[in-house]
């Protein structure tokens, strides 16, 4: 069962709620698939084990069958080809890896060589075998490597995937084979209003979810009326406290210290399993 | 003209609420909302909407289902995964190349204009604004960013405003280099919490490797003594200037909820330090 973390704003508390939760779980995977700013692994501390290095490819001109014709830069959708006078250009970082500019050259001048834009570390830490996708500083692309960490997934296991937060291709790519997604929010205005754009993207993914309130009390309930007006499960309400800001900026998942929440978080897991 | 991108690395740090306050004491800037994702700003800025466009960001393959032979080509050569296995193009996971078109025996696909979302230039009570929204799952936010910074320049060219305030979207990735690219200045908002410091480290080699100048504010910044002397140590350590140390205060939320930003809302030490802190960066951009 894959279990997904999404938010829509980011720092509501998604890596607060998957780590928490996964450290409550038995027979775990851990995905922390927020690869431009990866954090789960502050809090379960796993011990890195191995290190892949992941890559993309990329079009290596042969310039001696190259007649500088321009057919593969007309091609390019994604501006990462230049013919000048007797010189084709390649930006590294424009390339999505399509395997046009291969295909239209009419002098077979254009190969491929691969071009590293991140790696995956893997580790375990107790009962959670877990993976953590580090994007390359400087580089675009994060949907490759999410697609990588992706092929890391063992269904059978109890999967948490962290997702990045907004709602565009990272996020998508994190959930969309999600059999559930957790959307956690604060009961603010800007939490509101993403967290309708996270319902907006889960719902087109036809993914079935639920809601998690984070630093509720602020005393703006208006998330909680779009919720019941939605009739969208409100999952659980994690108070504004001291002493889990406090662990948070520690490092340290809330669990440890205010333990009558592992009942809690089991409690919300048995409850997924019914919805799904 | 000159260019101010606030950035985080990790959301949540208070980008947003920050850039909002900056409306306020800002005399003749125009606002841009460049976190098209989960645009916020708009928010407490309450912009009156004066012009619309529409944006077309990739591409999408259509299929002309009496000219295909189904002769599964086009799967073949899809390195998206884009084409399923009864020949329907997957929205989400097209990327708009146009290999499947370029490779269709009998020219049954065609690359079309997809509507990826709209593009606004506004007035606010504290002067003009661009931003935009991104339909819901459509992609290519890095190049509605660019046409957000592009609208927001003609803008400021237009009414002759100096200074172009960016709200920045979190991560490091395609939106975030779309939106500090070429701008003279970005403030990086940071929390003493050991998520956002990690993120801190990030963002700031993002902001090295383009060679864009940095200054840093450390939100919250009494809420974890022992972190905030770690970022200043790091901070030392890289020659980084830290512009301004805002305590933690209810009153961001208060304000947010009242849709106000926190000048307008209450006047204290976190209001003085903001006042002091936007002073500090005009003199950096100043420099640029």
């Amino acid at each position: 069962m894959i279990i997904s973390v999404a938010s829509g704003k980011g720092g509501t508390g998604k890596t607060t709620v998957a780590t928490n939760l996964a450290l409550t779980l038995k027979n775990t995977q851990f995905i922390d698939s927020d690869v431009e700013e990866p954090n789960a692994n502050i809090f379960l501390k796993s011990q890195i084990t191995d290190t892949e290095e992941i890559q993309v490819e990329i079009p290596d001109i042969n310039e001696e069958k190259c007649d500088y014709c321009g057919k593969c830069s007309d091609f390019c959708k994604y501006n990462a080809l230049a013919v000048v006078p007797n010189k084709v250009l390649v930006f590294p970082e424009l390339c999505h890896s399509c395997g046009g500019c291969e295909l239209v050259c009419p002098n077979q001048a254009i190969g491929c060589k691969s071009r590293t834009i991140g790696k995956i570390e893997h580790g375990k830490i107790n009962d959670i075998d877990f993976y953590n996708g580090i994007l390359k500083i400087g580089e675009i692309q994060a949907v490759p490597l999410i697609k990588a960490l992706k092929k890391k997934i063992q269904p059978n296991k109890n999967v948490i995937i962290d997702a990045p937060p907004g709602t565009s291709c990272p996020v998508i790519e994190s959930i969309n084979t999600s059999d559930y997604c957790i959307l956690v929010t604060e009961p603010t205005p800007f939490g509101l209003h993403d967290l309708k754009l996270a319902v907006e993207v889960v719902r087109h993914l036809n993914i079935p979810f639920g809601v998690i309130i984070n630093r509720d009390g602020t005393g703006y309930r208006q998330v909680e009326t779009f919720c019941s007006h939605e009739k969208i499960p409100i999952l659980a309400k994690i108070p504004d406290k001291k002493q889990i800001a406090e662990l948070y900026s520690k490092g340290i998942p809330f669990t440890e210290e205010l333990t009558e929440w592992h009942e809690k978080f089991i409690e919300i897991f048995n409850q997924i399993k019914k919805e799904i | 003209m000159k260019e101010l991108t606030v950035i985080s690395g990790k959301g949540g740090t208070g980008k947003t609420s920050i850039t909002a306050a900056f409306a306020s004491l800002a005399k003749n800037a125009v606002l841009a909302d460049c976190d098209v994702d989960a645009a916020d700003l708009h928010l407490i800025l309450k912009p009156v909407i004066k012009k619309t466009t529409g944006f077309h960001g990739l591409e999408i393959a259509y299929i002309d289902f009496e000219k295909c032979t189904k002769c599964k080509k086009c799967i073949k050569y899809c390195r998206f995964d884009a084409i399923d296995e009864n020949i329907n193009i997957i929205k989400e996971s097209c990327e708009g190349c146009g290999v499947c078109e370029y490779i269709c025996p009998s020219k049954a696909i065609t690359m079309k204009d997809r509507d990826s979302g709209l593009v606004y230039s506004s007035e606010t009570r504290f002067g003009p604004m661009a931003h935009a929204m991104l339909k819901t799952a459509e992609e290519a936010s890095g190049k509605l960013i660019t046409i957000v910074r592009e609208n927001a320049k003609k803008i400021a060219e237009d009414k002759n405003k100096d200074l172009i305030i960016i709200d920045g979207p979190p991560g490091i990735g395609c939106p975030v280099i779309s939106s500090i690219t070429g701008v003279n200045l970005v403030l990086i908002v940071t929390e003493p919490t050991l998520s956002a410091i990690h993120d801190l480290k990030r963002i700031t080699s993002v902001a090295n490797h383009f060679q864009i100048p940095a200054v840093i504010c450390i939100n919250k910044y009494d809420i974890n003594n022992q972190n905030t002397n770690d970022i200043v140590n790091y901070c030392k350590e890289q020659g980084l200037e830290i512009v301004g140390k805002i305590p933690y205060n209810k009153n961001f939320t208060q304000a947010m909820i009242e849709e106000k930003n926190i000048i307008e809302f209450s006047k204290d030490e976190t209001t003085e330090e903001l006042t002091r802190m936007w002073t500090k960066i005009l003199a950096f951009i100043e420099d640029k």
